[in-house]
Protein backbone atom coordinates (compact mmCIF):
# COMPACT_ATOMS: atom_id res chain seq x y z
CA UNK A 1 0.00 0.00 0.00
CA UNK A 2 2.66 2.24 1.15
CA UNK A 3 4.73 2.55 -2.39
CA UNK A 4 1.30 2.94 -4.19
CA UNK A 5 0.57 5.94 -2.44
CA UNK A 6 3.69 7.47 -2.69
CA UNK A 7 3.71 7.70 -6.22
CA UNK A 8 0.49 8.98 -6.20
CA UNK A 9 1.94 11.99 -3.81
CA UNK A 10 4.51 12.16 -6.37
CA UNK A 11 2.38 12.28 -8.90
CA UNK A 12 -0.06 14.82 -8.04
CA UNK A 13 2.80 17.17 -6.88
CA UNK A 14 4.94 16.91 -9.91
CA UNK A 15 0.99 17.84 -11.62
CA UNK A 16 0.72 20.82 -9.51
CA UNK A 17 4.19 22.49 -9.89
CA UNK A 18 3.30 21.64 -13.31
CA UNK A 19 0.23 23.95 -13.18
CA UNK A 20 2.02 26.52 -11.72
CA UNK A 21 4.22 27.12 -14.75
CA UNK A 22 1.62 28.46 -16.45
CA UNK A 23 0.73 31.44 -13.12
CA UNK A 24 1.18 35.16 -13.71
CA UNK A 25 3.69 36.66 -11.98
CA UNK A 26 3.25 38.15 -8.26
CA UNK A 27 1.66 41.26 -8.25
CA UNK A 28 1.91 41.35 -12.25
CA UNK A 29 -0.94 44.57 -13.46
CA UNK A 30 -1.77 42.67 -16.58
CA UNK A 31 -2.76 39.20 -14.59
CA UNK A 32 -6.21 38.59 -15.04
CA UNK A 33 -7.34 38.72 -11.46
CA UNK A 34 -5.94 42.25 -11.47
CA UNK A 35 -7.80 43.35 -14.54
CA UNK A 36 -11.81 41.85 -14.16
CA UNK A 37 -12.80 44.35 -11.35
CA UNK A 38 -10.02 45.55 -9.34
CA UNK A 39 -9.76 48.55 -11.68
CA UNK A 40 -13.63 49.56 -11.38
CA UNK A 41 -12.90 49.20 -7.24
CA UNK A 42 -10.28 51.25 -7.07
CA UNK A 43 -11.59 54.03 -9.67
CA UNK A 44 -14.44 54.63 -8.96
CA UNK A 45 -15.27 53.69 -5.01
CA UNK A 46 -15.03 57.41 -3.89
CA UNK A 47 -17.73 58.51 -6.57
CA UNK A 48 -20.10 55.46 -6.11
CA UNK A 49 -19.96 55.25 -2.56
CA UNK A 50 -18.44 58.37 -0.86
CA UNK A 51 -15.94 55.74 1.95
CA UNK A 52 -12.47 56.67 1.21
CA UNK A 53 -11.38 53.17 2.53
CA UNK A 54 -11.59 51.24 -0.02
CA UNK A 55 -11.65 48.08 2.19
CA UNK A 56 -14.45 49.27 3.46
CA UNK A 57 -16.76 49.81 0.20
CA UNK A 58 -15.66 46.26 -1.41
CA UNK A 59 -16.42 44.44 2.36
CA UNK A 60 -19.82 46.58 3.08
CA UNK A 61 -20.95 47.41 -0.02
CA UNK A 62 -19.74 45.59 -3.20
CA UNK A 63 -19.60 42.37 -1.46
CA UNK A 64 -22.28 42.84 0.97
CA UNK A 65 -23.38 39.66 0.72
CA UNK A 66 -20.46 37.49 1.63
CA UNK A 67 -20.17 39.90 4.71
CA UNK A 68 -23.75 38.97 5.94
CA UNK A 69 -22.90 35.41 5.62
CA UNK A 70 -19.89 36.03 7.24
CA UNK A 71 -22.18 37.34 10.05
CA UNK A 72 -23.90 34.64 9.73
CA UNK A 73 -21.68 32.32 10.74
CA UNK A 74 -20.72 33.69 14.20
CA UNK A 75 -23.78 33.80 14.33
CA UNK A 76 -24.31 30.18 13.97
CA UNK A 77 -21.15 29.54 16.59
CA UNK A 78 -22.26 31.27 19.14
CA UNK A 79 -25.78 29.63 19.11
CA UNK A 80 -24.00 26.59 18.82
CA UNK A 81 -21.98 26.90 21.31
CA UNK A 82 -25.04 27.76 23.65
CA UNK A 83 -26.90 24.53 22.22
CA UNK A 84 -23.54 22.13 23.08
CA UNK A 85 -22.56 23.72 26.27
CA UNK A 86 -24.30 25.84 28.66
CA UNK A 87 -26.46 24.22 30.74
CA UNK A 88 -29.95 25.11 31.18
CA UNK A 89 -32.46 24.89 33.90
CA UNK A 90 -32.25 23.63 37.56
CA UNK B 1 -13.34 24.64 42.50
CA UNK B 2 -10.77 27.47 41.72
CA UNK B 3 -11.00 30.31 44.30
CA UNK B 4 -11.09 34.12 42.69
CA UNK B 5 -8.05 36.21 42.60
CA UNK B 6 -7.32 38.91 43.50
CA UNK B 7 -5.12 41.44 43.25
CA UNK B 8 -5.17 45.38 43.83
CA UNK B 9 -2.75 45.82 41.13
CA UNK B 10 -4.55 43.88 38.53
CA UNK B 11 -7.89 45.38 39.08
CA UNK B 12 -7.00 49.04 39.60
CA UNK B 13 -5.32 48.80 36.25
CA UNK B 14 -8.02 47.30 34.67
CA UNK B 15 -10.54 49.78 35.76
CA UNK B 16 -8.47 52.57 34.11
CA UNK B 17 -8.01 50.96 31.05
CA UNK B 18 -11.40 49.20 30.08
CA UNK B 19 -12.95 52.37 29.05
CA UNK B 20 -10.49 53.78 26.94
CA UNK B 21 -10.56 50.42 25.28
CA UNK B 22 -13.91 50.44 25.23
CA UNK B 23 -14.04 53.38 23.61
CA UNK B 24 -11.35 52.56 21.21
CA UNK B 25 -13.42 49.78 20.29
CA UNK B 26 -16.08 52.22 19.41
CA UNK B 27 -14.10 54.61 17.46
CA UNK B 28 -12.71 51.32 15.42
CA UNK B 29 -16.32 50.81 14.82
CA UNK B 30 -17.47 54.04 13.48
CA UNK B 31 -14.31 55.18 11.72
CA UNK B 32 -14.19 52.25 10.08
CA UNK B 33 -14.82 53.72 6.77
CA UNK B 34 -11.65 56.52 6.59
CA UNK B 35 -9.53 54.17 8.21
CA UNK B 36 -8.27 50.36 9.08
CA UNK B 37 -11.18 48.71 11.36
CA UNK B 38 -14.72 47.87 10.74
CA UNK B 39 -17.18 45.35 12.68
CA UNK B 40 -15.12 42.87 12.83
CA UNK B 41 -11.93 44.33 14.65
CA UNK B 42 -13.97 46.93 16.72
CA UNK B 43 -16.48 44.14 17.72
CA UNK B 44 -13.67 42.28 18.84
CA UNK B 45 -11.69 44.72 20.94
CA UNK B 46 -15.19 45.65 23.08
CA UNK B 47 -15.76 41.78 23.61
CA UNK B 48 -11.80 41.40 24.75
CA UNK B 49 -12.67 44.57 27.17
CA UNK B 50 -15.59 42.40 28.77
CA UNK B 51 -13.23 39.37 28.93
CA UNK B 52 -10.27 41.41 30.46
CA UNK B 53 -13.51 42.40 33.12
CA UNK B 54 -14.08 38.66 33.37
CA UNK B 55 -10.09 37.94 34.26
CA UNK B 56 -9.43 41.07 36.44
CA UNK B 57 -12.28 40.61 38.59
CA UNK B 58 -14.95 37.89 38.83
CA UNK B 59 -17.42 36.06 36.43
CA UNK B 60 -20.32 37.61 38.33
CA UNK B 61 -18.87 41.26 38.57
CA UNK B 62 -19.26 40.69 34.85
CA UNK B 63 -22.71 39.42 34.89
CA UNK B 64 -23.75 42.59 37.04
CA UNK B 65 -22.91 44.51 34.12
CA UNK B 66 -24.11 42.63 30.91
CA UNK B 67 -26.52 39.79 31.73
CA UNK B 68 -26.59 36.63 29.77
CA UNK B 69 -30.40 37.39 28.37
CA UNK B 70 -29.22 41.00 27.12
CA UNK B 71 -26.34 38.88 25.46
CA UNK B 72 -28.37 36.51 23.29
CA UNK B 73 -30.74 39.78 22.68
CA UNK B 74 -27.45 41.75 21.62
CA UNK B 75 -26.25 39.30 19.02
CA UNK B 76 -29.15 38.01 17.66
CA UNK B 77 -29.82 42.09 17.28
CA UNK B 78 -26.67 42.99 15.42
CA UNK B 79 -27.40 40.42 12.73
CA UNK B 80 -31.16 41.44 12.31
CA UNK B 81 -29.98 45.48 12.23
CA UNK B 82 -27.37 43.81 9.52
CA UNK B 83 -30.68 41.96 7.56
CA UNK B 84 -33.11 44.35 8.36
CA UNK B 85 -31.28 47.41 6.60
CA UNK B 86 -30.79 44.86 3.02
CA UNK B 87 -34.76 44.42 3.52
CA UNK B 88 -35.38 47.83 3.98
CA UNK B 89 -33.64 48.87 1.07
CA UNK B 90 -35.83 45.71 -0.77
CA UNK B 91 -38.77 47.75 0.63
CA UNK B 92 -37.76 51.04 -0.91
CA UNK B 93 -37.74 49.41 -4.41
CA UNK B 94 -34.05 48.61 -4.79
CA UNK B 95 -32.09 45.36 -4.78
CA UNK B 96 -31.27 43.47 -1.21
CA UNK B 97 -28.59 45.66 0.45
CA UNK B 98 -28.77 48.41 -1.85
CA UNK B 99 -28.19 51.07 0.46
CA UNK B 100 -28.46 53.97 -2.43
CA UNK B 101 -32.17 52.95 -1.66
CA UNK B 102 -31.75 54.54 1.84
CA UNK B 103 -31.99 58.20 0.26
CA UNK B 104 -35.80 58.18 0.12
CA UNK B 105 -35.86 57.63 4.15
CA UNK B 106 -32.85 59.71 5.67
CA UNK B 107 -32.21 63.48 4.63
CA UNK B 108 -29.29 62.26 2.52
CA UNK B 109 -28.22 61.90 -1.40
CA UNK B 110 -27.99 58.60 -2.72
CA UNK B 111 -23.74 58.67 -2.66
CA UNK B 112 -24.03 59.38 1.15
CA UNK B 113 -26.87 56.97 1.76
CA UNK B 114 -24.17 54.05 0.49
CA UNK B 115 -22.02 55.37 3.68
CA UNK B 116 -24.82 55.62 6.10
CA UNK B 117 -25.91 52.17 5.26
CA UNK B 118 -22.15 50.87 5.23
CA UNK B 119 -22.18 52.29 8.73
CA UNK B 120 -25.50 50.70 9.78
CA UNK B 121 -24.05 47.19 9.31
CA UNK B 122 -20.61 47.72 10.68
CA UNK B 123 -22.55 48.76 13.69
CA UNK B 124 -24.53 45.29 13.55
CA UNK B 125 -21.39 43.40 12.74
CA UNK B 126 -19.82 45.03 15.57
CA UNK B 127 -22.83 43.87 18.15
CA UNK B 128 -23.21 40.17 16.70
CA UNK B 129 -19.25 39.68 16.66
CA UNK B 130 -19.02 41.67 20.51
CA UNK B 131 -21.94 39.63 22.03
CA UNK B 132 -20.77 35.77 20.33
CA UNK B 133 -17.38 36.39 22.06
CA UNK B 134 -18.75 37.13 25.64
CA UNK B 135 -21.06 34.73 25.19
CA UNK B 136 -18.53 31.63 23.65
CA UNK B 137 -16.13 32.92 26.91
CA UNK B 138 -18.59 32.55 29.43
CA UNK B 139 -20.26 29.07 28.02
CA UNK B 140 -16.29 28.37 28.16
CA UNK B 141 -15.52 29.15 31.92
CA UNK B 142 -18.79 28.86 33.81
CA UNK B 143 -19.78 25.79 33.82
CA UNK B 144 -18.59 24.39 36.92
CA UNK B 145 -19.77 27.95 38.62
CA UNK B 146 -23.24 27.10 37.14
CA UNK B 147 -23.80 23.66 38.33
CA UNK B 148 -22.58 24.37 41.63
CA UNK B 149 -24.81 27.15 42.19
CA UNK B 150 -27.95 24.84 40.74
CA UNK B 151 -27.51 22.69 43.78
Amino acid sequence: MKPIALIAVCLTSALLIYGTIDMPNWGDPQSPANRHVSPRYIEKTLEETAVPNMVTSVLADYRGYDTLGETTVIFTAGISCILLIRRFGK
Amino acid sequence: MISPFQDVIIQTVCRILIPFIQLYGLYVIAHGHSSPGGGFQGGVILGASFILLCLAFDIDEMKKRLNQKAILIYFSAGLLVYSGIGAICLALGGNYLNYSQLHKILPVDPILARYMGMFGIEVGVGTTVMAVMISIFLDLSSYPDTKEKGK
